[in-house]
Formats: C-alpha cells, sequence, structure tokens
C-alpha cells in the first residue's frame, strides 16, 4: 500500500517546494538533445502516453481517446474478470484434480499450461485462482473507497475541528506499515476470504480517506459550487448533487490502482502463510508453491507470476490514464 | 529551532502509536492465557492464574501504562513460546533487518538518481520513453516475485549467490554482503522505479527555473548544471518519499527475509504472529512502528536543512 500512497502523496504539498511552478510545460530548456519536441508534454500515442502524461503532468491540450496499450489493458483485465465470474462453467479441467502421470508438466496440448507440482492443471488454477484476486480486491477497494470516501468528503466539505480530528485519526493509522497491521489483525481474527477482504478494506480505509479529501478540498473552490451555494443549496444538496460527482471517479480511478495493490497483498500472504486455506487456488498460492520447483520446472512458478504481473500492470496503466484524464492534482493530499 | 518545534508532534504520534498498537492486540477475540496454556491443560484455575500473572484483569488504561512504563525501560516482557526476553529478540534481530533495508535504499537510489536525471534531460527523447515505461512496468512487479526471479538466475542458474540463509558481519563480512544482496536487491527494484519517477518529474520541473536558464547562458557546463545547480531543489519531493516508503520497506522485509530465511525483525513478528505470541507481536509492532516514526521525523528535520526557506519562512512569519 505504501507505494500508492506516495504516488498519490506527493510531499511538495506538505513543505511548499519551490520547484512546483511549472509542472505543465514539461520541456527542459537545457541543452537541445530533441530538436522539433512538440509542445506541451507531447504524450506518445500508446501506453508510453499514458506513463509520459501522468508523469510530466497534463499537457494543456489533450488527445482524447486512449491509445492501443490502454485497450489491450482493459481487454486483459475484462478476461481475468470474466474467469473470475465464470470460473465454474468455463471449459478447464478441475483444479483440484491430479494428474499423477504428468507432474511438472511443460505446456502442451494435454494441459495447455503444464501442471504443478502435484500434477494439477495450471490454466484450470489460474482461472480459479483469479476468483479469489478478484473476490478480495473488488471487497476491499469497495469498502475502502465507500467508508474512506465518505469520511474524506465530510472533512474536506465541513472543514473545521471535525477535519482535524478526523485527519489526525487517519494519519495515526498511517504511521504503521500497512503489512504490519495487516499481519497482526489476521493472526487474530483468521483468513477466510470474507475475513481478509474485511480486513483490508478496512485497512485502506485512511488512503481513501486522503484521496477523497483532497479532491473535495479542490472541487469545494469551484464556481459550480459557489453558484449553488448563492442559489441557496443547502449542505446536503450541495454535496449529493456538485461535490459527490465529481469526487468519485478521481477516487474510482486510484481504487483501480489500489486493486493492483491488493492482489499483490494476497501474493504475499500466500507467502507468508496467512491467504485463504489451501488447497484453494490462489495466485499467490500458486507462485510460493512452484518454488519449490524452481530447480527442475521454473515455468510453475513463472506462468502464475506473469498473470498477476499483468493483472497489476493493467490495472495500473488504467487507473493512470483515468487519473490523467480527470485531472487529480495531488496539490492538497 | 525546527526541531524544537516540531518535537511536541513527535512525542504525540509516537504516544498515539503506542496506544494503537496496544489496543489492537489487546481488543482483539480470544483469550491469551487461554493459548498460553493450550487447550488440553486450561482448567479454570490454570487460567485465573495466568490472567491475574499477566494483569489481564486490570481494566485497559492501567494495562497500558504498565507496558507501556515496562517498556519505557526496555522491559517488553518474555515470549510465551521461547520465554526468551522480548527486548532482547528484537535487539538481536533489528541490526539484520536494517542492513538489509538500508542496503536496498542505497542501491535503489545509487541506480535511481543517475536514471532519473537522464530521464528528465532527455524529457520526450526515446531514452526518456524507454526509462518510464521500464519504471511503470516495475511498479507491477511484486517484491517476491523479484526475490523469486533473482533465486532462478543467480542462485539456481548461475549459481554465485547464495539462495537461503545469513551470516553475521562480524562472523565474515564478505559472506555477510554475499547474503544480504539479494534480499536487498528484491527490495530495491520497486523502490528505484518510485524513486526514478519522482525524480525524473521534479527534475523537469526545476530544468526550467530562470537560474538554470541563466547558468546555461554563463556557459557553464550541462554536467555542473545537472549536478550542481539542479539535483539539489529537485531532490527534496525524493528525499520524503524516500522517508516514506521505508514503510514498504519494512512491510516487504516481512516477506524478503521469510523467502530468504533471514534472522530480521520482520521475519520475527511473522513467527510471533504465527504462534500468536502476544507480548512478542506487541512489542516487535511497537518498535518496528516507533523506528517507521522516528524516520520520518529524522527526514523531516534533514529538509529544513537541505531547504532552509523552510524552517526561515515559517520562523520568520512567527516572530
Amino acid at each position: 500500500m505504501d507505494a500508492v500512497r506516495q504516488e498519490f502523496d506527493p510531499p511538495r504539498t506538505t513543505h511548499g517546494n519551490a520547484a512546483q511552478g511549472d509542472v505543465s510545460t514539461p520541456m527542459p530548456n537545457l541543452g537541445a538533445p530533441h530538436p522539433g519536441a512538440p509542445d506541451g508534454a507531447g504524450p506518445v500515442d500508446g501506453g508510453t502516453g499514458a506513463v509520459t502524461e501522468a508523469v510530466a503532468g497534463p499537457p494543456a491540450k489533450k488527445k482524447r481517446g486512449f491509445g492501443v496499450t490502454f485497450w489491450l489493458a482493459v481487454t486483459w483485465l475484462v478476461a481475468v474478470l470474466v474467469c473470475a465470474v465464470f470460473a465454474n462453467i468455463l471449459p478447464v479441467k478441475d483444479p483440484l484434480v491430479p494428474d499423477v502421470l504428468n507432474k511438472l508438466a511443460y505446456p502442451g496440448p494435454e494441459h495447455w499450461l503444464g501442471t504443478d507440482g502435484l500434477g494439477r492443471d495450471t490454466l484450470a488454477r489460474l482461472v480459479h485462482g483469479a476468483r479469489v484476486s478478484v473476490t478480495i480486491s473488488v471487497t476491499a477497494v469497495a469498502i475502502g473507497m465507500v467508508v474512506g470516501g465518505f469520511i474524506g468528503i465530510i472533512a474536506g466539505f465541513f472543514r473545521g475541528k471535525l477535519e482535524t480530528v478526523l485527519m489526525t485519526i487517519i494519519n495515526i493509522i498511517l504511521a504503521f506499515p500497512a503489512l504490519v497491521l495487516l499481519l497482526v489483525l489476521l493472526a487474530f481474527v483468521g483468513r477466510s476470504l470474507v475475513v481478509i477482504s474485511l480486513i483490508v478494506g478496512f485497512l485502506s480505509i485512511p488512503i481513501y480517506t486522503r484521496v477523497a479529501r483532497a479532491t473535495t478540498l479542490a472541487v469545494a473552490e469551484r464556481e459550480f459550487v459557489r453558484a449553488s451555494r448563492t442559489m441557496g443549496a443547502k449542505n446536503s444538496r450541495v454535496l449529493a448533487r456538485e461535490i459527490l460527482p465529481n469526487v468519485v471517479l478521481p477516487v474510482a480511478a486510484f481504487g483501480l490502482v489500489a486493486m493492483g495493490v491488493v492482489i499483490v497483498l494476497e501474493g504475499t500472504l500466500a507467502f507468508l502463510g496467512l491467504s485463504v486455506q489451501q488447497p484453494a487456488p490462489t495466485w499467490g498460492g500458486m507462485i510460493f508453491d512452484g518454488k519449490r520447483y524452481l530447480n527442475e520446472a521454473p515455468h510453475v512458478v513463472l506462468i502464475p507470476s506473469i498473470a498477476m504481473f499483468l493483472t497489476v500492470l493493467s490495472l495500473n496503466l488504467v487507473g493512470d490514464s483515468l487519473r490523467t484524464r480527470f485531472d487529480v492534482r495531488g496539490s492538497n493530499l | 529551532m525546527y526541531v524544537l518545534r516540531r518535537l511536541p508532534s513527535l512525542i504525540a504520534t509516537l504516544l498515539a502509536v503506542s496506544i494503537l498498537t496496544f489496543l489492537m492486540t489487546s481488543l482483539l477475540p480470544g483469550d491469551p492465557a487461554l493459548q498460553i496454556l493450550g487447550a488440553e491443560n486450561a482448567t479454570p484455575e490454570a487460567i485465573a492464574a495466568v490472567r491475574s500473572e499477566l494483569q489481564l484483569d486490570d481494566p485497559l488504561p492501567v494495562r497500558y501504562l504498565h507496558w507501556i512504563g515496562d517498556a519505557l525501560t526496555g522491559d517488553f516482557g518474555r515470549s510465551y513460546r521461547t520465554n526468551e526476553p522480548v527486548s532482547q529478540a528484537i535487539v538481536e534481530r533489528l541490526p539484520v533487518t536494517a542492513e538489509i533495508g538500508l542496503l536496498a535504499i542505497v542501491i535503489a537510489l545509487a541506480i535511481a538518481i543517475p536514471v532519473g536525471m537522464l530521464s528528465a534531460y532527455r524529457a520526450g527523447t526515446r531514452t526518456d520513453k524507454v526509462i518510464s515505461s521500464t519504471s511503470f512496468g516495475l511498479l507491477a512487479v511484486p517484491n517476491f516475485m523479484v526475490a523469486i526471479l533473482l533465486i532462478l538466475v543467480f542462485a539456481v542458474w548461475l549459481g554465485v549467490l547464495p539462495a537461503t540463509g545469513w551470516v553475521n558481519f562480524t562472523d565474515n563480512p564478505v559472506q555477510n554482503l554475499r547474503s544480504a544482496l539479494l534480499p536487498a536487491l528484491s527490495l530495491a527494484i520497486a523502490e528505484m522505479a518510485v524513486y526514478t519517477r519522482l525524480l525524473r518529474t521534479d527534475m523537469i520541473a526545476t530544468l526550467q527555473q530562470d537560474f538554470v536558464t541563466m547558468a546555461r547562458v554563463k556557459g557553464v557546463s550541462n554536467r555542473r548544471i545537472l549536478f550542481r545547480h539542479a539535483l539539489r531543489p529537485s531532490s527534496f519531493s525524493l528525499l520524503t518519499v524516500a522517508g516514506v516508503q521505508v514503510g514498504a520497506i519494512i512491510g516487504g522485509s516481512v516477506v524478503i527475509e521469510t523467502l530468504f530465511a533471514v534472522p530480521g525483525v520482520g521475519r520475527l513478528l511473522l513467527e510471533a504472529v504465527l504462534v500468536r505470541d502476544l507480548l512478542m507481536v506487541q512489542g516487535v509492532a511497537l518498535v518496528i512502528a516507533v523506528s517507521y516514526v522516528v524516520v520520518n521525523f529524522t527526514v523531516d528535520i534533514l529538509y529544513s536543512y537541505l531547504d532552509p526557506r523552510i524552517s526561515h519562512g515559517r520562523s520568520s512569519a512567527r516572530v
């Protein structure tokens, strides 16, 4: 979680950075290694475009449309989602039944992605493991987004003592390395799919609070909010009709990136023996089990690793592109 | 002084962190006495005896004061399982985690600073795109995956570094470094990507400042501009984030130490958590959280030295 925390928490805000001025035109005037550079950030097409844009800050005018890499990422995510939802219907083998004669088989016609150390079909386990990843990440992100988003909007909208108290609590929780909190809670509460999802969701509340508050602070300054107030709108109406619609999208974009973090977290828990109980297949568990056969059959580890990597990468890409599109500056985090 | 002015908030945070640690481990379901005794020995009398010995029947605030009072004198109690003093276990394991973590940060910075500067200097070019996409991709690689790939390449295929185990520095400095290298690298990769992206963004902004143009007009060499003029004003965010990222490194060390069988604090916490060794969990969690808070406090202070405007701005406003 910490990696994301910093992504959305540019520290210059706490200290007022001198170098903040010109982020919007990110061409250095030093030397001229790139003659004929385009105006503004000159976003490259495709996926690297999303990357450069996100890093360099949004250019004055950018093209609509997301590029090929973005849609590839979306396609992969949809595929993972379909696997998770229809795991039982899809024509894959049983993920728990071992094919004893074909242990550690390489990918082939019998087992498309090979088998693991017990001879279980890797493809089937990947498809069923997607279910765990999707369940945990969607539940956790939903909880964090709804609760954290609510607290953040309230804090950012009403300001004053309430904000101070809320943000102090949030900052104290953030003073703990996230994994340490998670470990302690998991050990004493249990480790079913539901419990893990709930705890991860609960632990991610503070970070959503910060994102939602920052966005709310920015939105609350805008002219349409003032207009609405001038026309005599009550707080509840301003919140529901003006603030909320403008905060939801940036927070959701953040939620996509956070989903990737949660998927990695499940993998981490599997490595620590704290994820969902065996023999239920999870991606993290598959990587962990495969580690034993690193010598003779590295593909047992590599295939689920690649699946996890592609999923997290896609989530980052999509989340990052959307974030750039919605132009969330970290200015008030 | 800036340090003194920040001190009350540091103390308040530490206090809050200690209360949270205590509550977290005390309010959770399950009777510690039952866990210590095990189900078969748990007669009502035995449970009562253990509860009174651990003062579990006192009200929470009293228990907290007892615990924190002892903790301040370095006494976190003893492990249920091994009867080893918690503080001794922590003191033995802390240097290992600190060494790996520091090594990871040093490696990450040593690569990220030149690469990030190059990327900013050549912003928009092919070099920049390659660097940016690579670091974006690396953000999606979990540390345990890096660890497995490193083991596969350096231990299994090349056989040049040990896959697991730990040698103390005092026993054999060279072997110690060899055993620390792969764990540190596993933690460093993601950090490197984070630092590179950050430095690139800030550097690009700095390179558009007037003083850089001025330096160029005066004919200062590119290298001198980059390293002497632009690096320092571009490194503030990097420093703060490096502090925040210590949290990621501590979290990561739990996994990495387990994977590489390294006897550090992270693994100590995990083992304590797995057997529900309450006092050990409390002690280790407190030490980890306190170190994290103190590191970030120190970074904050360092920051004010690097960028004098911070303390000057505030103090002149107060006078």
